[in-house]
């Protein structure tokens, strides 16, 4: 088998969300992530983040219709990594200039942003999922993501009838979508 | 309660579960109410939003199980709150920076300890300094200079006697006659130490005739050498003795020695019995020395040997170090024993006696030799 084929393999588990091969792709690249941070003023734990974002950043790009690829997943891996830090590091105002390196990079830019924006919506959806309590977010929880029909959901949470709990339902989902609009729009 | 049933039939047209006749009626109310279709797209959004939320999450999960999974393997370590941890991190994140610090400690301590090295004394005891005078290339320059000229004087007047090329001497100090039979001549062991390849001496007309180490005393710090360069004439016989008891405290002592490249002149007196850390071997000695006074005879008022100078004190004024003539008879006695020197033997006159000082420096001065080698 190829590299390519290897590669394209590994990036189909990925999509999949298979744990074999975000193990491989772990243990092909994750010293490689390492050594750039911490030579780069990061510390260990920094250089696991960091790889976890990058490796979410990939997660992003195998999951899309669209996605081939057109590089080596390690040049994609660094380029993503190096880019993510050095951009941390802009914001501590730690920005060091011998970041420059030999290794060969791809332009990655857009799935940074791209990433940036999703981390950020992530994090205002979890913000307002915290905000909304229980037992709102169990229940929104088991129905729209769980996908558990009404009377189920009535039954676990002790709502006499499933109306009552769809009703219930309705005024969580109203709440969770004005906390999470009201911060959205505020930042966006 | 209105905003419900909104969502409701909104939630129920997103999802398909609404029949077809309701929903063309509502795609129609879609059409003709604005603030309707803003809800379902709105709707649209903020679903495709939680159902993106719940994905990332699920990723993340999985992603942390993969992580402790190799924590525990230990294919990825943590800066975990223990101290080690810490040190090593700090170590690993600085460990370029501390290779090219310690380096360049390295090469300075190494840089230091060798100008320290160069610059100290290298004798065994540092507040002892010997008078050999090292040369430096400016001497050698002038020398050769002279050489040419001499060349050129040659050349000139063309006489037979070609000019032998001289020694490029490293250092210089002073020796003396001790028998003008045989062509031994008395120096520091220090001295002869410093030879690597020739040793010359020269006389105070700037002859130079090679010479050989017979015999070296470290202890005594007296060396004899002896004249090897058959074109040296002898001298008549010599006209010091060598002092049979101890110099008297007081006696008034003058030494003629080359500390530059002409014979110098000195007084003193003697100062103490004993030399440096009370050594009975060596006197003290209160008169002015320099490098290249090694090896000087140190005379007194009746023309007798009463010592060589060899060292100086470096922290004090004026405090010089003979070696006692009495050790020069032992050394000849000593050298006596070596296998081809058995000839050598002291025939001393007291020539020096009596006269005054200006008569007594003119007599001894061709027997004190500049003592130099490379």
């Amino acid at each position: 088998m190829t590299t390519l084929e290897q590669e394209k393999l590994l990036l189909k588990g990925l999509a999949g969300e298979d744990k074999l091969a975000i193990e491989q792709i772990y243990r092909d690249n994750y010293n490689m992530v390492k050594s750039l941070v911490i030579n780069n003023n990061g510390t260990i734990d920094d250089a696991a983040d960091i790889f976890q974002e990058a490796m979410i950043v990939l997660f992003e790009k195998a999951k899309s219709d669209d996605f081939e690829l057109h590089c080596q997943i390690k040049t994609f891996m660094y380029s993503v990594s190096r880019r993510i830090w050095l951009k941390k590091l802009q914001k501590q105002n730690k920005f060091s200039t011998s970041s420059d390196s030999l290794e060969e990079t791809i332009p990655v830019e857009e799935d940074v942003e791209n990433h940036e924006k999703k981390q950020n919506d992530f994090n205002l959806m979890e913000a307002a999922m915290a905000k909304v309590g229980e037992p709102c977010k169990s229940l929104l929880e088991a129905y729209y993501i769980h996908k558990k029909n009404m009377s189920e959901i009535a039954g676990t949470f002790g709502y006499t009838n499933a109306d009552n709990a769809k009703t219930q339902k309705y005024k969580c989902l109203v709440r969770l979508k004005k906390l999470f609009f009201a911060q959205y729009k505020f930042t966006s | 309660m209105e905003d419900i049933l909104l969502i409701d039939a909104v939630e129920r047209f997103a999802n398909g579960e609404m029949s077809a006749q309701e929903k063309t009626l509502f795609e129609d109310l879609r059409k003709n109410n604005p603030d309707l279709d803003q809800a379902v797209v709105e709707y649209l959004f903020f679903m495709n939003e939680v159902h993106q939320h719940s994905k990332a999450r699920d990723f993340k999960n999985t992603l942390h199980e993969v992580e402790s999974k190799l924590l525990n393997e230990g294919f990825i370590t943590k800066g975990s709150t223990t101290g080690k941890a810490k040190v090593i991190q700090l170590w690993s994140k600085y460990k370029r920076t501390i290779a090219v610090a310690a380096s360049i400690a390295g090469l300075v301590s190494i840089f230091i300890a060798s100008v320290v090295s160069s610059v100290s004394n290298k004798g065994n005891d540092s507040n002892l300094k010997p008078l050999v005078e090292k040369l430096n290339s400016q001497e050698s320059k002038t020398r050769q200079l002279e050489t040419k000229l001499n060349k050129l004087e040659a050349g000139n007047a063309s006489t037979k006697t070609p000019v032998k090329p001289r020694l490029d001497a490293r250092f210089r100090a002073t020796g003396f006659l001790i028998d003008a039979t045989n062509n031994y001549i008395v120096t520091n062991a220090h001295v002869v130490s410093q030879v690597q390849n020739n040793l010359i001496i020269e006389n105070n007309k700037g002859d130079q005739f090679t010479a050989a180490p017979v015999y070296v005393n470290k202890d005594m710090d007296i060396a004899i050498i002896k004249i090897t360069d058959s074109n040296f004439k002898n001298l008549p016989v010599l006209p010091y003795n060598i002092k049979k008891s101890s110099a008297d405290l007081g006696e008034t002592v003058f030494m003629l020695g080359f500390p530059k490249a002409e014979v110098v002149y000195g007084e003193g007196y003697i100062s103490a019995h004993s030399g440096y850390n009370m050594d009975s071997l060596f006197c003290q000695l209160s008169t002015a020395a320099n490098e290249g006074n090694s090896g000087s005879p140190v005379i007194n008022k009746n023309g007798d040997l009463v010592g060589v100078i060899n060292s100086m004190e470096k922290n004090a004024d004026g405090v010089v170090f003979a070696s006692k003539a009495g050790n020069i008879t032992k050394a000849i006695a000593e050298a006596k024993k070596i296998p081809g020197n058995e000839e050598i033997s002291f025939k001393g006159t007291s020539g020096l006696r009596g006269l005054d000082r200006v008569s007594q420096v003119k007599k001894l001065q061709d027997y004190v030799f500049m003592v130099k080698g490379n």
